[in-house]
């Protein structure tokens, strides 16, 4: 009876000590597939080539510049958005709102996190881009512009709840210091609560940007895929072509194998690595301030 | 530093503008999301009936009924649920109870952070690399879910670690003193304290699942399939990959269907939503220490 008990302790164990190093083995396997299947590339594709900037891979171009200048344009439009109107929220929810209101906004805030990105992306195309091209007077309203209104919608959630958590941990006594020192609320927040939690703010960015450059579904709706190389921020209203959305659109029709194939999974590591750079920097950050860390996730 | 110039009455109105200001911010952020809820329930409530909910689609998806995307959705999110939850609540276990403060449970944590930051169309191309064809599991529900699985655990780590770190430590202490061994500990103890806030995030993370796109276009998703799927490694139809198609891929199709299929998948996330969160609330009113 002992002897069976201390058996299956140790078997549930050994489960449970797998299942912890699980994620260091998933983002190992993700990185080798995408190595795997993406690094061939290199050998059929002229680097020359790949680094151009047309995009018409009938004919075997695969420059992929304009891709990733059309993520870098969207996710600029949706930063310039999510940023302020994050951060805003952020400081509105934690520092000026009254209780019951806090009780009411931050479900609401985790509701437009959780509404599919698909959804987001119907509404764009039925609503979003028709308003646009009649209000801006544009050819189609199939934009970078839309691309990042939604994008900035799908981003604000990560950016409010990391910010939130931030502005939240600031120790109380430090307002209460510069309130009895004569400060008004709004000096206590912009001089004192804000550049206390500057780090954690700085984190809620990063992630932000990191939720828009990976999203997928709603720009590909959206953003009218064309790939061509954008000018300068008047490209906000044109169609543009993102990285993601050139894999999401691409993939069901390639040959498995094939150099286009090979090419999409070679975007797929630029993409890979670009969330490794920014959630590495994010968690060095988060790193010093525990308990945030938790609620980037949930 | 404050001005010594300023005035109290220049102080207070630009607290007022400020705080105005911030308040309309706010409203920015939210009144947009319950326009999109109530926008939706309002054009896709007519299109509800019966034949929509448990018919199969038909003239090319024109009209009849969307039975066989939400089967689909079902499966996957069930599929998901098995591989995700036990692996994704004993890594929370490890973390809270057994994982010692060394460089590996920091490597651990920064693996997690990852899953949870790579693009979702990411995970496609890696499922597709080695579920669909490395495995040959084809594309099917199999594939799709073990993808959606590895998608959804960082999510389902983070709450259940964080419900499990919030019960006391003197329960495991008595616990452990009264003879039990350490995983008796778990299993009687900690783990029915920390349930509510697991099954939270089990669902939050679920509830993600099922509504993501990206990682089952080449994984699961069939354009139009007539028929229930019949096994694992059968290809199924999706509601978010459905509402992709109707509303991109088909001309003439009626707006009526789709925003149909748009408020039964959001009825379907923000449900899933909403009983998380209520068991959040209700435990946390309940909660004794």
């Amino acid at each position: 009876m002992d002897n069976s008990l201390n058996w299956r302790e140790k078997i549930i164990t050994r489960f449970i000590k797998v299942s912890g190093y699980s994620a260091i083995i998933f983002v190992g396997l993700i990185f080798y597939f995408l190595l795997r299947e993406g690094l061939p590339t290199l050998g059929e594709v002229q680097f020359n080539s790949l680094f151009a900037t047309r995009w018409y891979p009938i004919e075997d171009y695969f420059g992929i510049l304009p891709l990733i200048g059309g993520s870098l344009i969207v996710t600029i439009g949706a930063t310039l958005i999510a940023v302020p109107f994050g951060v805003g929220a952020a400081i509105y929810i934690s520092e000026i709102a009254p209780r019951w209101m806090r009780e009411i906004l931050k479900p609401l805030v985790e509701v437009l996190g959780g509404l599919p990105s698909v959804v987001l992306g119907f509404l764009g195309i039925l609503i979003l881009s028709p308003y646009l091209r009649v209000f801006l007077d544009l050819p189609t309203g199939l934009t970078a512009l839309a691309g990042s209104l939604l994008l900035g919608g799908i981003a604000i959630p990560t950016v409010v709840s990391v910010a939130e958590d931030a502005l939240d941990a600031v120790p109380k006594s430090y307002r209460d210091a510069a309130l009895a020192l004569g400060a008004t609320e709004w000096q206590t927040i912009w001089r004192v609560t804000l550049p206390a939690a500057r780090s954690g703010v700085l984190t809620a960015v990063m992630l932000g940007i990191g939720r828009a450059i990976g999203e997928t579904m709603t720009v590909m709706m959206v953003t009218g895929n064309a790939p061509v190389m954008p000018g300068g921020l008047g490209a906000l209203f044109e169609p543009a072509r993102t990285m993601t959305a050139t894999i999401a659109a691409e993939m069901g029709e390639v040959a498995n194998g094939s150099v286009h194939y090979h090419v999409l999974f070679f975007i797929g590591i630029v993409l890979f690595l670009i969330s490794l750079i920014v959630n590495v920097t994010a968690s060095a950050v988060v790193f010093r301030q525990h308990k945030r860390q938790e609620r980037i996730l949930s | 530093m404050i001005k010594a110039t300023s005035t109290s009455t220049t102080r207070y109105t630009t607290q007022r503008i400020g705080f105005g200001l911030l308040t309309a911010m706010t409203l920015f952020t939210v009144l947009p999301i319950l326009a999109v809820v109530i926008y939706i329930l309002v054009l896709g409530t007519p299109a509800i009936n019966g034949e929509f909910i448990s018919g199969f689609p038909r003239e090319g998806m024109r009209a009849g009924g969307i039975w066989p995307a939400i089967v689909g959705t079902f499966y996957l999110t069930l599929g998901t649920a098995i591989f995700a939850v036990p692996l994704g609540i004993g890594a929370a276990i490890y973390l809270s109870e057994y994982a010692p403060e060394n460089r590996w449970t920091r490597l651990i944590r920064i693996a997690i952070i990852n899953l949870a930051g790579i693009p979702s169309v990411v995970y496609g191309l890696f499922g597709l690399g080695l579920f669909v064809l490395f495995l040959q599991f084809g594309t099917s529900i199999l594939a799709g879910s073990l993808t959606l699985s590895i998608m959804t655990l960082p999510v389902i780590i983070s709450t259940t670690e964080e419900a499990l770190r919030a019960v006391p430590q003197a329960f495991r202490t008595v616990s452990i003193s009264l003879g039990a061994t350490k995983w008796q500990t778990i299993r009687r103890i900690v783990l029915p304290q920390a349930l509510p806030g697991t099954l939270t995030g089990v669902i939050l993370g679920l509830e993600r699942a099922a509504g993501e796109t990206a990682p089952i276009l080449f994984t699961v998703a069939a354009f139009f399939l007539p028929r229930l799927p019949a096994s694992p490694l059968d290809a199924t139809m999706a509601l978010p990959y459905h509402l992709f198609v109707i509303s991109t891929q088909v001309p003439g199709m009626p707006v009526k269907i789709q925003y149909g299929t748009a408020l039964v998948l959001l009825a379907f996330v923000l449900g899933m939503n909403f009983i998380a969160t209520t068991i959040r609330s209700r435990a946390r009113a309940r909660r004794q220490w």
